[in-house]
């Protein structure tokens, strides 16, 4: 059976509708991406899966085989609070407190589950860093161990590469594909199109309503995909003109994708708070 | 007289020596709670309780209780309560709410206290309670007792629900994705403030209580950078400072209160222009 199943869910929020008629599964070992446009009700979406608000109708089920302290969570690259004190180790260890119920204190097998992600993210020896000295990159690995800590089945992630740069972009989808073969299911809402063409098996494309749902491959043959592709490139093309005009420079092929990302990451950041 | 022997002599009185107890432990309780507080964004509603906790005062003396506390605890805890609740909704703002709150409650205690108080010395009873200036030397052993168990369960409760506490002020959002319910441990660190700015009251009166559980932990959060040690340093400076301020208080005949806070302002002054970095 299905990890999660959503039917005939209608989203929004203070009595508005932002998006209705979503209707899709994920399964065990999913690389679901969900795109859309801008305000299209992502990361409200994302939220109605992590309980944090009520869908206005339909349902959200959850199968027997999950349980909701086995979905570890990885929030758009929101800035922390810039004087908040504390090390890697302990905000990684945070993921497992679901696990400890009434006990008061982490028992050894959940610092062991803490010090094991902190490995696979290559965190270890930062452990006893405190986070808001870390770079963006490192930032980002931390939430993931913390995530992790968390789930160990699936993990729910809000456009996390906003605000990386190329490199790091590339490193960290690297360790979610890497996650992904190791058995992770993976939810992600992404703004970057190739990315999401590139590693996950299914596609949600949502607007007011649902636009898409299913095989990738079948994504990639489909109108949807061609009309919204050819919007997002005028989009880019749009800005790169833009930056031809101002500079007199056109950008270096290596790094377009670079600066696609960063124009990309200034269109959305304005008015996605959905 | 030298100095060890003026505190020899004021040592002798047990009054003193209970005002010591109840100013250490209400100054550990406040500056363990005070780093959630800061860290939260709560600063401001502790801020706003202690005057709703003068207001429910004032109401406490028309009814001549022996234990003021008895009406005050509730009453504040019920600020507390309401305050947080509207600090999450979006259409009254959480600031507006709070300066209603306790503009209105310093405004009724006032007149309360003028047209129902018996006591020939008005203005020196709203001072002690906004300042409280003499009262921590009139206190009854009954009252350290209150303070004490009152200051126990808060410690205890703090260090039980550590790493929850820790999980909900550095993402809330988190945590209740993962199935911890966020909205008890707000609601538990918010009575735990009411209880601890009603406690303060004897001690530094409610206008200066804000002081005590914000300076520890700002100064702690100026030394160390993981959450685990501010914790522990706040507590550790807060007792210190505590200490220090009585002492001077009885050595230069100063208002109890105020010099604590005073303390209290210099070390967070002096770790703030010295910041000594450490892991």
């Amino acid at each position: 059976m299905a990890y999660i199943t959503c039917r005939d869910l209608k989203l929004g929020y203070d009595g508005r509708v932002v998006t209705e008629g979503i209707n899709f599964e994920v399964e065990e070992g999913d690389y679901l991406c969900i795109i859309g446009e801008n305000g299209a009700g992502k990361s409200t979406l994302m939220k109605a899966l992590m309980n944090l608000n009520k869908p206005m109708s339909g349902s959200i089920v959850f199968s027997d085989d999950i349980k909701r302290n086995e979905i570890g969570y990885l929030p758009q690259n929101k800035e922390f609070q810039r004087d908040f004190p504390a090390s890697v180790g302990e905000i990684v260890i945070s993921g497992c407190l679901s696990k400890c119920g009434w006990r008061p204190f982490y028992n050894r097998s959940e610092k062991k589950i803490a010090e094991e992600n902190m490995k696979r993210m290559d965190i270890w020896e930062l452990r006893k860093k405190c986070y808001r000295e870390l770079s963006g990159g490192q930032q980002q690995r931390v939430l993931l161990a913390r995530a992790l800590c968390a789930a160990g089945k699936l993990l729910l992630l809000d456009e996390p590469v906003t605000g990386l740069d190329y490199k790091v972009t590339c490193e960290f989808y690297g360790l979610l594909s890497e996650l992904n073969r190791a058995g992770v299911s993976i939810v992600m809402v992404s703004h970057d199109l190739e990315e999401a063409m590139g590693h996950s098996n299914k596609i949600l494309q949502i607007g007011r309503e649902q636009v898409f749902f299913g095989d990738k491959n079948a994504y990639l043959m489909s109108e949807s995909w061609k009309s919204f592709h050819q919007h997002h490139k005028d989009h880019c093309h749009q800005n790169e003109n833009k930056q031809k005009r101002i500079t007199g420079y056109e950008p270096d092929r290596k790094f377009e994708e670079a600066d696609k990302n960063e124009t990309y990451d200034a269109q959305y950041r304005g008015g996605d708070r959905s | 007289m030298s100095i060890p022997s003026t505190l020899a002599l004021y040592f002798s009185y047990p009054f003193v020596r209970y005002a010591f107890v109840v100013a250490v432990v209400i100054s550990l309780s406040a500056s363990l709670l005070g780093v959630t507080l800061v860290l939260k964004r709560y600063s401001f509603i502790g801020d706003g309780l202690s005057h709703v906790a003068f207001g429910a005062m004032a109401i406490a003396s028309v009814f001549k209780l022996i234990n003021n506390n008895v009406i005050v605890l509730p009453l504040t805890i019920v600020a507390a309560i309401i305050l947080l609740r509207t600090g999450k909704n979006a259409k009254v703002k959480g600031d507006a709410a709070i300066a209603v709150f306790s503009v209105g409650a310093l405004a009724i205690g006032y007149l309360i206290v003028n047209v129902f108080s018996t006591s020939a010395n008005v203005s020196g009873d709203v001072c002690s309670t906004l300042f409280g200036s003499t009262s921590l030397l009139t206190l009854t052993e009954s009252e350290v007792w209150f303070s004490v168990i009152l200051a126990v369960v808060v410690i205890g409760l703090f260090i039980f629900l550590y790493n929850k506490i820790f999980a909900v002020t550095f993402d809330e959002d988190f945590a209740s994705a993962t199935g911890i319910n966020a909205d008890r441990y707000n609601l538990i660190i918010a009575i735990l403030i009411a209880v601890i700015i009603v406690m303060g009251m004897n001690l530094v009166g409610s206008l200066l209580i804000s002081a005590l559980v914000i300076f520890p932990a700002l100064s702690a959060m100026r030394i160390f950078k993981n959450y685990h040690s501010v914790v522990i340093c706040s507590a550790v400076i807060a007792v210190i400072c505590a200490v220090l301020g009585m002492l001077m208080s009885i050595l230069l005949s100063t208002p109890v209160g105020a010099t604590i806070v005073t303390v209290d302002m210099i070390v967070f002054a002096v770790t703030s222009i010295n910041p000594v970095r450490k892991g």
